[in-house]
């Protein structure tokens, strides 16, 4: 692959993720009965993130449960490498509750249908948000972000590479392009 | 890997993934809806030569929790045409569009030969007295939830072990993990060799600071056959609340099922905070689920 762009820096994404923050607080009127569940694998600390920031904009708690969406893919019969299966952990009841589901790219839509079925089984929220970092558009699905920090139109031949410090010792979105086959 | 055959040519890493892999099965196991989508579009079978309702009822459950669709063929064969109807009955559930098949046999091997015979993953339910794998990891997975780790711990298993593909299985898995795995019987029931456990007739020898005991099951057969006498056997190897206090202090007790009451095992211990029977079945359901996972979905990891 090869390097094209930067898209955000460390401050950008800082910037991004507190907006989202305030819309999410906007659009639920507060904080009350809202959780968070970051996607894996960079869904986690974004969500974590955010949590954070309703925490010093609001004074309260939001519960953050993180969730692995491989066991709902809807292409297992024909994938190419297993997909390791990781933990979904939801330590609060799901009932009732403003989910604000958290990615780190919006692409095809279909993470973010997987994620809706996982959630469906794991209880009945009451709302389900969806919170990204960037949506870079080619979406398959009827599937739309409700929180965006970036739109980025990208091509298809394009790779958007979201780091974030918790896994990958730094905090920036980059632009790549696929090398030909 | 393509089959479960045994652990031959399973790497150490390999069955701590698929035991990564079991522990979130065992979540999704608690959730409200006990059932993922993964196996959507697979179709497995389960097919038993030799009768065991509950191995039989974990593999179709595992599967069924998948969302596989799942098939049972159960065969009783005459031992002339055993060649033959082995080879026959798969064909023909090939024909049907079989994914993956559970194979139970009382011969030894009927799963290896079956990897020739079709094309879909074979997963051995039990052979013979050869192996049955899926009975290995579901104690592996039950220890480690115990133990935390195996390595270096010292892991007693007690009775017919000459006759036991559960204990051939065990010592062959338990020792990949790295625990040291030490087998106790009658000398006519303890083999001339097994690999990855030391043998003794000795049941103090093998209790003796054990971190974990697993106690098998005795075969009605092997008394009528006067390999053992019963009396004798309860005196000597009857794994007791008093020959328990040999090993460490709350080692865990385990029993693969279904258990002779105040045979094998003194009737008390099996209900007791020490025993992890129930822990067992539970956990072998989420062991096959991540089995079938393993041997369905994909390739692995280069």
């Amino acid at each position: 692959m090869r390097f094209k762009a930067e898209l955000m820096n460390a401050e950008e994404m800082r910037r991004a993720l507190h907006r989202i923050a305030h819309e999410i607080v906007e659009a639920n009127k507060g904080v009350e009965g809202l959780a968070l569940i970051g996607i894996h694998t960079r869904g986690i600390p974004l969500a974590e993130r955010i949590a954070r920031y309703l925490r010093e904009f609001e004074g309260k708690e939001v519960p953050v449960g993180t969730l692995d969406i491989t066991l709902y893919r809807d292409d297992l019969t024909e994938i190419g490498v297993r997909p390791k299966v990781r933990e979904t952990r939801i330590p609060f009841d799901l009932t009732g509750k403003a989910v604000v589901l958290v990615d780190d790219v919006l692409y095809t839509g279909r993470t973010a249908r997987a994620a809706l079925d996982a959630l469906m089984d794991l209880g009945r929220p009451k709302r389900i948000y969806l919170a990204v970092l960037v949506d870079r558009g080619h979406r398959e699905l009827p599937i739309r972000a409700d929180f965006v920090g970036k739109n980025v139109p990208t091509a298809k031949s394009e790779v958007v590479k979201v780091k974030v410090l918790e896994v990958d010792g730094e905090d920036r979105v980059e632009l790549w392009e696929k090398e030909e086959a | 890997m393509k089959h479960l055959l045994d652990f031959q040519g399973w790497s150490r890493a390999q069955v701590e993934s698929l035991l990564d892999t079991a522990r979130v099965m065992r979540e999704v196991l608690e959730r409200p809806v006990k059932k993922v989508p993964a196996l959507q579009g697979f179709t497995v079978a389960t097919v038993f030569f030799e009768p065991s309702t509950r191995t039989r009822t974990s593999f179709e459950l595992a599967a069924r929790r998948m969302s596989a669709d799942v098939v049972s063929f159960t065969a009783a064969t005459s031992s002339l045409q055993k060649g033959e109807s082995y080879k026959d009955t798969l064909l023909t559930l090939e024909a049907m569009g079989i994914d993956a098949y559970v194979i139970r046999a009382d011969a030894a091997g009927v799963p290896h030969q079956a990897t020739r015979w079709v094309k879909g993953a074979i997963i051995n339910g039990g052979d013979g007295r050869r192996a049955h794998p899926t009975q290995a990891l579901l104690d592996a997975y039950t220890l480690l939830e115990a133990l935390g780790s195996l390595e270096g711990k010292k892991i007693a298993i007690v009775g017919d072990i000459l006759h036991s593909r559960v204990a051939r299985s065990n010592a062959e898995l338990l020792s990949l993990l790295g625990a040291e795995v030490w087998c106790a019987g009658p000398p006519s029931l303890l083999p001339q060799a097994l690999p990855g456990a030391r043998l003794t007739p000795s049941l103090e020898e093998a209790l003796g600071e054990a971190d974990a005991v697993m106690v098998l099951r005795l075969q009605k057969e092997r008394m009528e056959t006067g390999l053992v006498y019963l009396e004798e056997y309860i005196a000597r190897y009857q794994v007791t609340e008093r020959r328990l206090g040999l090993a460490k202090p709350q080692a865990p007790l385990l029993h693969p099922g279904p258990m002779n009451r105040d045979v094998e095992l003194e009737g008390t211990l099996a209900d007791s905070e020490r025993s992890l029977v129930n822990r067992q079945v539970q956990n072998g359901v989420a062991v096959r689920m991540a089995v079938l996972y393993h041997l369905l979905v994909g390739r692995e990891e280069a």
